[in-house]
């Protein structure tokens, strides 16, 4: 072992006991935020560290907020580990020991379906090491070469005189070995752990109250916050009469927040809400206060015409194709904002003093949340901390901004040595989200006198995220994730089709309404877009949908396949229920080919029932087949979420929805029958938590088109009347 | 200061009367598996029994509570997490972010007591609490499973 290793061992080892409380997943020991649990227990590498109870501690860098990452992580893990199952567990590292070690655990978010297949590559490098190390360990001990031994659930057998040992027992004098150089990662048709549908580690503490989420934290004489900001885009905070309210139980201060915002600290949150909520508060509304839902649909109605927009994807000559066509078809379609409206709101607790600021939450991406932590705290980065709990929801919230992490550091810098714990109320977190953006697409389809399509024209008009997230991410002004599904070529996502001529293109148009990267992102809307199209293209052209798609998919067997397999699976071309009709739609995105095939019925009313939704997804290597079905679920209820009710509107520069009776979330009266077909192709690794929400709703809205002959172009179906046209 | 009974103990209380009781159970008791969603009865994350009621905690007034009324939170469902709609969930791996689930295994609770067999339609019915992960497929399935094993 190197010198410079053994100091950042050391290193890790102190800051780790500082930061125990947090570090500890507390599977075991319910967390409270409570004192530094000794770091005692031999480290083999990053990855893995091994008690001498036989306990093997995985170390993630991603974070757990419901997709099941952490298990599909450890199990990757303790593939290539080759320990016991039973015996896993998991840790996360803090952010700061993240910087202290040059990015040992890697990237934190955990966005973009990326928590397993942009790690699983280093992680699985890691227990394979750690085994090595463990298998040479064992073999030093007894003086044999170490390929004489083999391991099973964590037990070292030197072959020749049987004699066995265990992890737990060499693990000490296998923390002292210097880390093979290279490894050799199993043939993933060899996994035993991985690829199978084992129970999630997480499970046991979310049934009885146990689990400590962000927002349950407690700390030593802390204090409570509620904060109000600024309810229209873009205004500040006027004034406030702290005298008011001062004398209410439990409020020790009020303070601004910022130049948005005004918070009550109080003994509990309740008061500190109460409080709140009597003070008078004066706004400066500011530019944006006539800003309406409609004045935004016209700034993008207007794109939809544009001269200038930015080319995703082009073919061929789209204009002298549509202007030969034997005929056209054209349509508007539109998706309005979402909120992500995560179960547990927006929160954090804060820590800080003169020298140093600790921060308690839940992010999707702790270093984001540790660089806006110290730039609130006014402190460097390396006097600074963020302790990671398990989400009560992202779905993207939690890793597009950490305002909620700055609002609660600024609030603590005014009270220097007391923890806040600050807590959005559901209205704040309504009012303050950062929307799934606003977009209008316009789509021109030929077709040949075979009723072949020939030319496509699809212009979007509408809401960068990056321009307003991360401008940096833009080329040449051209923010490439608009076209998420739609692109030419690359791994990511790819447009299925092979249309002679062809354009895709954004008319850019961003209203002052903060975007954010919401469960699936850009490729909800263009999915529905593209997909209901093409059913009003195929039966323009008097053509099975089902067909229709196969002929233009001939490019892209992948695509093609999971299409094919949810039809046959859902039984297309066979007689449905009485009054049950189908409609498809297929989609890639995130690395992973999905298809959907859903079978709705529309009553005399004109009321919707889903019945069932076939599903199949390809992501390459699928590490827990169960694990993808429930996000599979998961994913359908939140898209059909989006399409059943959800939008947010407004008018006067706010946000009109303010709880969940003004933005109704699905409830399992209209949750469907889901059925998977779970494919992996074996040679790529793509995304789970998102992909198969883009299908859903546009699989929805054709099957209602077979039922009713009603073209829905926009969402939400509350606002539709679906009686039979 | 007022006197509730919460999973069998008595907790003598210092909040004004207004105050929900979802915030005395997390903030004066301490009991944190009980959660806050919305704060207007819309979706069930602080469902508690109250004599065996489902209720939903953050709309009542802790003045509504009587010292004799009992309390039982998700921490006093069963002590070592042994109900049977507790084996089921874990049976099933319902569980994603689990935020909701607290309530959700409340509510179902209660259904169970009065409807030890309930149809899909009587589940639907009665299991109004949102769960923003989707895991109501799994939810319905581990309620008709823990009902199976209570009729043995
Ligand atoms: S917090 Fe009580 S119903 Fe939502
Ligand atoms: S499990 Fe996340 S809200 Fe239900």
């Amino acid at each position: 072992m190197t010198a410079a290793l053994d100091v950042s061992r050391r290193t890790f080892l102190v800051t780790s006991a500082a930061a125990a409380g947090g570090l500890a997943l507390g599977f075991n020991l319910p967390f409270n935020g409570g004192e530094a649990l000794a770091q005692t227990s031999p480290e083999i590498n990053a990855w893995v560290v091994v008690r001498p109870d036989e306990t093997v501690v995985v170390r993630v860098g991603r974070v757990e907020m419901g997709q099941g990452t952490l298990t599909g992580l450890a199990q990757l893990v303790a593939e290539e580990l080759e320990c016991d199952w039973d015996k896993v567990t998991t840790e996360y590292p803090t952010p700061g020991q993240n910087v202290a070690r040059s990015r040992v655990w890697g990237n934190f978010q955990t966005a973009g379906s990326r928590g397993i297949r942009d790690s699983h590559d280093y992680m699985r490098k890691g227990g394979a090491a750690a085994r090595q190390m463990l298998i040479q360990a064992a073999a030093d001990g007894w003086g044999v070469p170490a390929s004489e031994c083999s391991v099973a659930k964590g037990v070292v057998t030197h072959g020749p005189t049987g004699r066995t040992t265990t992890y737990g027992k060499v693990a000490d004098a296998a923390s002292k070995l210097e880390p093979p150089k290279d490894v050799q990662l199993k043939d993933p048709k060899d996994w035993t752990i991985a690829g199978k549908p084992v129970k999630r580690l997480d499970t046991a503490e979310k049934l009885n109250g146990s689990q400590i989420y962000s927002i349950d934290v407690q700390r030593p004489g802390m204090l409570n916050a509620a904060i109000k900001a600024c309810p229209v885009f873009g205004g500040k905070l006027k004034s406030f009469d702290a005298a008011q309210v001062e004398g209410m139980p439990g409020v020790r201060k009020v303070v601004s927040v910022g130049d948005n915002a005004v918070a009550v600290v109080a003994d509990t949150w309740w008061r500190a809400k109460t409080a709140l909520d009597a003070l008078p508060i004066e706004w400066d509304e500011g530019p944006n206060a006539r800003l309406s839902s409609e004045s935004i649909a016209e700034m993008l109605k207007e794109g939809l015409t544009a001269e200038q927009t930015f080319v995703g994807n082009q073919a061929g000559d789209v204009k002298a194709a549509i202007a030969g066509a034997a005929k056209t078809v054209e349509a508007v379609y539109g998706f309005p904002y979402q909120h992500h409206a995560t179960m547990e709101p927006m929160n954090a607790t804060a820590l800080w003093t003169n020298d140093r600021c600790e921060v308690w939450t839940a992010t999707q991406n702790a270093e984001a949340a540790l660089a806006t932590a110290a730039s609130a705290a006014g402190l460097p980065v390396g006097q600074c901390e963020v302790y990671r709990l398990n989400l009560g929801g992202g779905f993207g919230r939690r890793a597009t901004s950490h305002d909620f992490v700055r609002q609660a550091v600024l609030i603590a810098k005014q009270m220097p040595g007391t923890p806040i714990k600050m807590i959005w109320s559901r209205e704040e977190d309504m009012l303050h989200g950062y929307y799934h953006p606003v977009t209008q697409a316009k789509l021109v389809g030929a077709l040949d006198a075979d009723g072949n399509l020939t030319g496509l024209h699809m212009r979007i008009s509408g809401q960068s995220i990056l321009a307003t997230i991360n401008p940096q991410g833009l080329q040449n002004g051209r923010d490439p994730a608009t076209f998420q599904g739609l692109n030419p070529s690359g791994t990511e996502g790819v447009l299925g089709y092979t249309i002679p001529n062809l354009l895709i293109d954004h008319a850019m148009r961003n209203p002052p309404v903060p975007p954010g990267f919401w469960r699936g992102v850009n490729n909800n809307q263009n999915a529905l877009y593209l997909e209901c199209f093409m059913d009003e293209l195929a039966h323009a052209a008097g053509k099975d949908p089902l067909e229709f798609r196969r002929r233009l998919l001939v490019n892209h067997p992948k695509h093609l396949a999971v299409l094919n397999a949810v039809a046959e699976k859902a039984g297309w071309g066979t007689p449905a229920p009485q009054g049950v009709h189908r409609g498809l739609a297929q989609h890639m995105g995130y690395g992973s080919y999905v298809a959907a095939c859903a079978e709705v019925s529309v009553d005399e009313s004109g009321k919707l029932k889903i019945h069932r939704i076939v599903a199949a997804t390809d992501c390459g290597h699928a590490v827990n087949p169960q694990q993808i079905e429930a996000q599979i679920e998961g994913s359908f209820a939140y898209g059909l979420t989006a399409l059943l009710h959800g939008e947010i509107t407004l008018k006067d520069g706010k946000v009109e929805q303010e709880n969940f009776d003004t933005y109704p979330i699905m409830r399992m009266d209209e949750m469907p029958a889901v059925e998977s077909i779970v494919m992996p192709s074996g040679d790529f690794w793509g995304g789970v938590g998102e992909p198969t929400i883009f299908v859903a709703a546009p699989a929805v809205l054709n099957a209602i088109y077979a039922a009713t002959g009603k073209r829905i172009r926009s969402g939400p179906l509350a606002n539709a009347d679906l009686r039979r046209a | 200061m007022a006197s509730l009974t919460i999973n069998g103990t008595v907790h003598e209380v210092d909040a004004e009367p207004d105050t929900p009781l979802l915030w005395v159970i997390r903030e004066q008791v301490g009991l944190t598996g009980t959660k806050y969603g919305c704060g207007i009865a819309q979706c069930g994350a602080c469902t508690v029994h109250i004599d065996g009621v489902a209720t939903r905690s953050c709309s009542l007034p802790l003045s509504a509570v009587t010292p004799e009324q009992k309390i039982v939170t998700i921490e006093g469902l069963s002590p070592d997490t042994s109900h049977p709609l507790q084996k089921a969930w874990l049976e099933l791996d319902v569980p994603q972010c689990g935020y909701c689930q607290s309530g959700q295994i409340m509510a179902a609770a209660a259904l169970l007591q009065a409807n030890p067999n309930p149809s899909d339609e009587d589940i639907a019915a009665e299991m109004t609490n949102i769960c923003r992960c989707g895991t109501y497929n799994r939810i319905k399935a581990a309620i008709k499973l823990a009902a199976a094993q209570s009729r043995g």
